[in-house]
């Protein structure tokens, strides 16, 4: 099998720019990740490119080839829809089709338009990932679904709302330095606390914003990189997938996300690690408890106990396992369609010895990202590790 | 019965929800006890093709619940209101609980409920709804 290796990544900067089209943001981050890989866009084989709420936020069906102009590529483009998963399965199909043989050179990564439409319109985007007849027309908001796996957990394992603001003070403390993300402050515990309900028992500070942005990944296969001479250390090792019934009401568990733990273990074999093996890792914190799930399904936490990490140290910058350097989506932004790729981006970066916060994990060897869609009824987690 | 916000029908799931409004809910069940609703032409859980409605139970329990505080605009004078999840016998329904103070702290998981479909306050639309079961 093909080894695949990151030759370059390339983000724009996440926030608002309601003003910025779809087309815009996505090529300022594919010229990102050429310029970073060293790579002419006239090598790429294939468009892999995710985007969740494009058809309602700009009136844009049918952005895969629109977007490959942008980027100013000349191959087959294709567009993958897993609500906030969706550039994490476009990764995943570069992976593959690198690993294939189908192409040397895939540009996966993604793009979402969101701050353009008022709050009723982000909403309503944003509840499309839910099941329309059984939970959106029966008031079940984004926020609301995470809202009712919390209250499941807190009722299961216990927990506290303080525990989830550690998770929120973390990733906003993690930020700080980087220069791509959405918010740049940091956020106190009692800050958090004090925020305004949104849907109990999570409030503002608990949710990841509302964002504009676009990531871009160059995936090359190791050949193409030794024979242009390339400098692309990370290589991606494992890719797995998972999925679980699209209605909460239909799960085995509320406080349980057992797609991810799939994706996890397919991935995790298909690298042939564990766990244990693992340095840092970036996971899909779209809410606070999300981070909780994330890192049980990943193997980090027993179930029950994640919901400690951040509080005891675990996950912190300085502890054993740093979870969300990047800031998370919670600090860092969360522009859905776009939110895969950045991950994979940040990790790259990371393990790399490039990035802000890379003096935090010196010694990194492996870096896991795990990327999920509405309430984890979809899930993509990928291994990425220095090559030797 | 109109959802208020959409102008079209969803066959099967409005003869579901007419019914539910009826008093007559009703879950599809496949031989080996899998609940699920309409509409369906396999079990999810099994690929049975053989999905005969059951009556579903007169009271349900809630098992997880929200208070919603940032509604979505079809529920904009609805809010606050609780979203919640309960089951009855094979399935679980997503309604917004009904006769009950939303910031009652003591929460309304484990709580009896029955179930029953209403309108929003906010245009009239239908909506599934629990309500605290009669002793
Ligand atoms: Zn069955």
């Amino acid at each position: 099998m093909t080894e695949v290796r990151v030759a370059g990544v390339g983000l724009t900067r996440f926030g608002s720019h309601p003003e910025r089209t779809g087309r815009d943001l996505f090529a300022e981050a594919a010229a990102s990740a050429f310029a970073d890989a060293d790579v002419d866009p006239t090598a790429v084989g294939e468009l892999n490119y995710g985007n969740f709420m494009g058809s309602l936020a700009e009136h844009q069906g049918h952005q895969a080839p629109l977007m490959a102009e942008a980027a100013g590529l000349a191959c087959p483009a294709t567009r993958y829809e897993e609500a906030c998963a969706s550039a994490g399965v476009a990764v995943r199909e570069g992976v593959r089709t690198v690993r294939s043989g189908e192409a040397d050179v895939v540009l996966a990564g993604g793009m979402e338009r969101m701050t353009n439409l008022d709050t009723d319109g982000a909403t309503e985007g944003l509840a499309i990932a839910a099941d329309d007849l059984f939970e959106v027309r029966a008031g079940m908001t984004f926020p609301g679904a995470y809202a009712l796996m919390a209250r499941a957990y807190f009722e299961r394992y216990g927990g506290t709302r303080e525990d989830l603001a550690h998770i929120a003070s973390k990733n906003h403390e993690n930020a700080l330095p980087n220069e791509y993300a959405q918010y740049r402050r940091e956020v106190s515990i009692e800050e958090a606390l004090d925020s305004p309900p949104v849907a109990s028992p999570l409030h503002l500070y608990d949710a990841c914003p509302i964002t504009d942005g676009a990531s871009a990944i160059v995936i090359v296969s190791a050949d193409y990189a030794e024979e242009h001479d390339l400098d692309a250390s990370v290589a991606v090792t494992g890719t797995g997938q998972g999925a679980d019934r699209m209605a909460l009401a239909d799960r085995d568990h509320f406080a349980r996300t057992p797609a991810a733990t799939d994706a996890a273990t397919m991935a995790y074999d298909d690298a042939d690690i564990g766990p244990d093996d693992v340095d840092v890792a970036e996971v899909h914190d779209c809410f606070t408890i999300a981070e909780v799930l994330a890192i049980e399904s990943l193997g980090f936490a027993e179930a029950g106990e994640g919901i400690r990490a951040a509080r005891d140290g675990l996950t912190t910058a300085d502890g054993d396992l740093p979870v969300n350097l990047s800031g998370g989506l919670k600090a860092k932004g969360h522009p859905v369609g776009a939110t895969g790729g950045s991950q994979i981006a940040e990790l790259t970066r990371l393990l790399r010895g490039d990035h802000p916060n890379s003096g935090r994990v010196p010694d990194a060897e492996v870096g896991v990202a795990h990327n999920a869609g509405g309430t984890v009824a979809s899930a993509v987690v990928h291994v990425l590790e220095v090559a030797e | 019965m109109s959802d208020g916000a959409s102008g079209y029908g969803n066959a099967g799931y409005d003869e579901w929800r007419n019914a539910l409004g009826d008093g007559e809910g009703y879950a599809l069940v496949c031989p080996d006890g899998h609940g699920s609703l309409p509409p369906r032409r396999v079990c999810p859980e099994c690929g049975s093709t053989s999905l005969p409605r059951e009556p579903l139970p007169a009271v349900g329990t809630i098992e997880t619940a929200t208070v919603v505080h940032v509604p979505p605009p079809r529920f904009a004078d609805d809010a606050p209101y609780v979203t919640a999840i309960a089951r009855f016998g094979p399935v679980r329904l997503t309604g917004v609980l009904r006769g009950v103070d939303p910031e009652d702290g003591s929460g309304p998981v484990g709580r009896s409920v029955e179930s029953n479909v209403g309108e929003r306050e906010t245009d009239g639309g239908s909506v599934v709804v629990f309500r605290p079961a009669e002793k």
